[in-house]
C-alpha cells in the first residue's frame, strides 16, 4: 500500500509499504477512506516530538471500511464503515473504567519509555512517535486498528466522509476542551488559535452556552472563519495588545474561561516568545508556551484554564504566581475520545454542528508532502487538509 | 515491642549474632580511640540485636517488606544472584489472577526468560528458560507454601543445577479497586557457568525485565491482550527493511 512516511525534521515522503495485518485478536483492519493532517502533525514535521523514528507512518485522523478483523473482535463485522479514534484504549483498565479513556494502562506497548519521561504511561496513539507506542498512522492506505472493539465508531452512510470524519480527532478535542470550562449563563470565553481545534472549541462552547466566544490568532483568514461560521468576536495579536483588549471586551473582569488551543509551538513578538525559540533551539527547554503564559495572565479571578493544545516536555517562565493567586482551576489532556464521539455523531445528524466547514483542501495521499508544506506555512489560506488515500486526482 | 514479626526466624538468628558481634567491635574501637565511628558500628549492631530478638526490622518495614512467611531467601540460604521484587495492580480479584497464575503453564505468556513450564503433579513442576546461542536450561521445582487466592511461593528441588525459587502474592485493593500483586523473584549462583547463564536471561536490570513481565502479566488479565507494534508496516530507511 502507500503511506506517509517521516524520515526526518521536515522530510515527509509517500511511498510504498507492506500491507498492514492482524497481529492481535482484538485487532480490525481498515480501508482509508479519508485521513487528515491534524496541526499536531506538524510538531512531528518540524521535530518538536521525541522518539519519532525514520520509517513511521504518521495520521490519526482518519476513517474507513472495515476489511477484515480478529477473532476476539465480535463488535466489528467486515464492510463496517467507521470512524477511528486518535486514542487507543484497552476498554477494561481502572482508567477505561472511569472513562479515562486517554489514560488507558495497557495500550502503549512502550509504556517503559512513558514512565521515563512522565512517571506513568498513558494510552497509545495512532502515528504519534514511539512514546505513545509507535503505532503506524492513518495517512495511508489502509490501517491496523488495536482493539478495534472499543475504539472505532460506526456511522451512518447517509453521513458524509466530511461530515463525519473530524469525529476521531479535533470535534471531540474541541468539545472536551469546552466542557473543561464548565460554563454558566453568561460567561465568555477566550480561545487561543483558531486553527482547526481552536474553531471546534468555538462552536462547542456557544453549544454549551456561552455568552461570547473571543477567538485570539495572528492569521487573518482563521478568525475570519472563526467570526463567519461561530459569530465569535476576534483579536488579532498582531494589530491589538490582547491582554489590554480582553479586559476591555469583559468590562475588566475578565474571560470567565481561557481555552489554549496552540500547546507547544505558540509563537509570538513578545520578549518571552524569542527566548523560548532560542532556549528550545539550544534544547534548555523543549515547549514553547506562550499562549499558555498569556491565558494564565488574562484569567479572571477563579477562573478555568483548560489546555486542548500539546505539550510534552519542560516549560519555562509559566506565570505560576498569577494561578495560584487567583485561584485558577487546570484543566487538559488527551481527549478521552469514547466519552464523546456517540454524542457528537448524534449532534452532527440532528443537524446541530457540521465540522467541515474547517476544510479548505482535498488533496491525494500522493500530494500529502504538499499538503503538510501548505498547512505548515499557511499558504493558499490553508486551515484543514484532508487525505484521499484511494484516489489519484482530487480536487 | 509490640511491632509486627516480619523477618524470618534463620534472618533473626543472623541478625542477632551478627549485631552483637558488630557492637563488640565498635565498642573495643570506641574505647580505644574514641573513634565516632566506633560508635556508628555499635549503634548499628545494637539495632540488628532488637531486629533479631524482636524479628521486627524497622527498614523492611519501611519498605513493605515481609520475608517471615514467603522469604525465597531463606529457602536459598543466601541473597546473592538476581534477587527483584515487584508490585503491580491489576483490575481483577485475587482469585481470579490466583488461578491464572496457578497453572504454571501459563507463565511464559509473560515471562520472558521462560520457554515452557510443564506441571507434573500438583505440587512439582518442571521449567525451561532461555540461554544464550539459542540454548536452555531446564529444572525441576516444587510448591513450598500456597494459600489459594492469596500466595504461592516455589523453589527448585535440591539436586536441582539453577538454584531459584520465587513467590507471588495477591491482595485486594482497597476500595475494590482490583489486586496488588507483588512478586518476588530469585535466581543463584551467581557464579559458574550457570551463573553466566542466568546473569544473561536477566541483562544488565534484571528488575527492569520482572517489571515487564508483570506489565505483560497485567495485560494479559485486563485486556486479554499484550500490545504491540512488532510487524506492522514500516517505510523505508527503517531498521526493518521491506525492499
Amino acid at each position: 500500500m502507500k503511506a506517509l512516511v517521516w524520515h526526518a525534521t521536515n522530510d515527509v515522503r509517500v511511498e510504498r509499504v507492506p500491507d498492514p495485518t492482524i497481529l492481535r485478536p482484538r485487532d480490525a483492519i481498515v480501508k482509508i477512506t479519508s485521513s487528515a493532517i491534524c496541526g499536531s502533525d506538524l510538531h512531528l514535521l518540524n521535530g518538536f516530538i521525541p522518539t519519532l523514528q525514520a520509517g513511521d507512518i504518521l495520521g490519526h485522523e482518519f476513517m474507513g471500511e472495515v476489511v477484515e478483523v480478529g477473532r476476539e473482535n465480535s463488535r466489528l463485522k467486515v464492510g463496517d464503515r467507521v470512524v477511528v479514534p486518535f486514542t487507543i484504549a484497552c476498554g477494561r483498565c481502572f482508567f477505561c473504567e472511569k472513562q479515562l479513556w486517554s489514560l488507558c494502562d495497557n495500550s502503549n506497548p512502550n509504556a517503559w519509555m512513558a514512565e521515563k519521561l512522565y512517571g506513568y504511561a498513558t494510552s497509545g496513539l495512532f502515528g504519534y512517535s514511539h512514546l505513545t507506542g509507535g503505532y503506524a498512522g492513518g495517512q495511508a492506505q489502509y490501517a491496523r486498528v488495536p482493539f478495534a472493539d472499543v475504539g472505532p465508531i460506526k456511522v451512518p452512510g447517509h453521513l458524509s466522509d466530511e461530515q463525519v470524519l473530524f469525529l476521531s480527532d479535533i470535534l471531540p478535542t474541541g468539545y472536551m476542551a469546552a466542557e473543561n470550562c464548565d460554563i454558566q449563563p453568561g460567561d465568555v470565553i477566550a480561545v487561543w488559535g483558531a486553527g482547526p481545534v481552536g474553531q471546534m472549541a468555538i462552536k462547542s462552547a456557544f453549544l454549551l452556552g456561552a455568552e461570547r466566544v473571543i477567538a485570539i490568532d495572528d492569521v487573518p483568514e482563521r478568525l475570519r472563519l472563526a467570526l463567519t461560521e461561530s459569530g465569535a468576536e476576534v483579536i488579532n495579536v498582531d494589530d491589538e495588545a490582547v491582554f489590554e483588549r480582553l479586559k476591555a471586551l469583559t468590562g475588566g473582569r475578565g474571560p470567565d474561561a481561557c481555552i489554549d488551543a496552540v500547546g507547544l509551538e505558540a509563537h509570538g513578538a513578545t520578549l518571552y516568545a524569542y527566548l523560548d525559540k532560542a532556549k528550545t533551539a539550544a534544547f534548555v527547554a523543549t515547549d514553547r508556551p506562550n499562549a499558555l503564559r498569556q491565558a494564565i495572565h488574562a484569567c479572571r479571578k477563579g477562573g478555568i484554564v483548560s489546555i486542548p493544545g500539546v505539550y510534552g516536555g519542560l516549560l519555562d517562565k509559566i506565570p505560576f504566581g498569577a494561578a495560584f493567586q487567583k485561584g485558577l482551576t487546570f484543566r487538559m489532556g488527551q481527549t478521552h475520545m469514547m466519552r464523546y464521539m456517540k454524542p457528537l455523531l448524534d449532534r452532527i445528524e440532528r443537524g446541530e454542528i457540521d465540522p467541515s466547514f474547517v476544510i479548505t483542501h482535498r488533496l491525494s495521499l500522493d500530494d500529502a508532502p504538499k499538503g503538510y508544506e501548505m498547512f505548515k506555512e499557511k499558504k493558499d489560506h490553508c486551515i484543514k487538509v484532508v487525505l484521499k488515500p484511494h484516489s489519484t486526482t482530487v480536487h | 515491642m509490640n511491632a509486627e514479626v516480619n523477618v524470618a526466624d534463620a534472618e533473626r538468628w543472623a541478625s542477632a549474632l551478627g549485631g552483637a558481634a558488630l557492637a563488640a567491635w565498635g565498642l573495643r574501637q570506641l574505647k580505644e580511640d574514641r573513634s565516632p565511628a566506633g560508635a556508628m558500628i555499635a549503634a548499628a549492631g545494637a539495632g540488628l540485636i532488637v531486629r533479631g530478638a524482636t524479628g521486627h526490622c524497622p527498614i523492611y518495614s519501611a519498605a513493605g517488606f515481609n520475608t517471615a512467611d514467603t522469604d525465597t531467601r531463606v529457602a536459598l540460604a543466601g541473597s546473592r544472584g538476581i534477587n527483584v521484587e515487584h508490585a503491580v495492580t491489576i483490575n481483577r480479584t485475587p482469585e481470579e489472577l490466583y488461578a491464572f497464575w496457578r497453572r504454571f503453564d501459563q507463565l511464559p505468556r509473560f515471562m520472558s526468560h521462560l520457554v515452557s513450564v510443564k506441571q507434573m503433579d500438583n505440587c512439582r513442576s518442571h521449567w525451561v528458560a532461555k540461554a544464550p546461542a539459542g540454548r536452555t536450561v531446564e529444572w525441576d521445582a516444587e510448591i513450598i507454601n500456597e494459600i489459594p487466592g492469596e500466595l504461592i511461593a516455589w523453589r527448585t528441588l535440591e539436586n536441582a543445577d539453577v538454584v531459584s525459587a520465587g513467590s507471588v502474592r495477591f491482595k485486594g485493593a482497597p476500595g475494590g479497586r482490583g489486586s496488588e500483586v507483588r512478586v518476588r523473584l530469585q535466581y543463584g549462583p551467581p557464579a559458574g557457568r550457570l551463573g553466566a547463564v542466568i546473569a544473561w536471561m536477566f541483562g544488565e536490570e534484571p528488575s527492569q525485565v520482572i517489571q515487564e513481565d508483570l506489565r505483560k502479566f497485567k495485560q494479559l488479565m485486563e485486556a486479554g491482550e499484550t500490545p504491540t507494534i512488532e510487524g506492522q508496516p514500516r517505510g523505508r530507511q527503517s531498521v526493518l527493511n521491506y525492499d
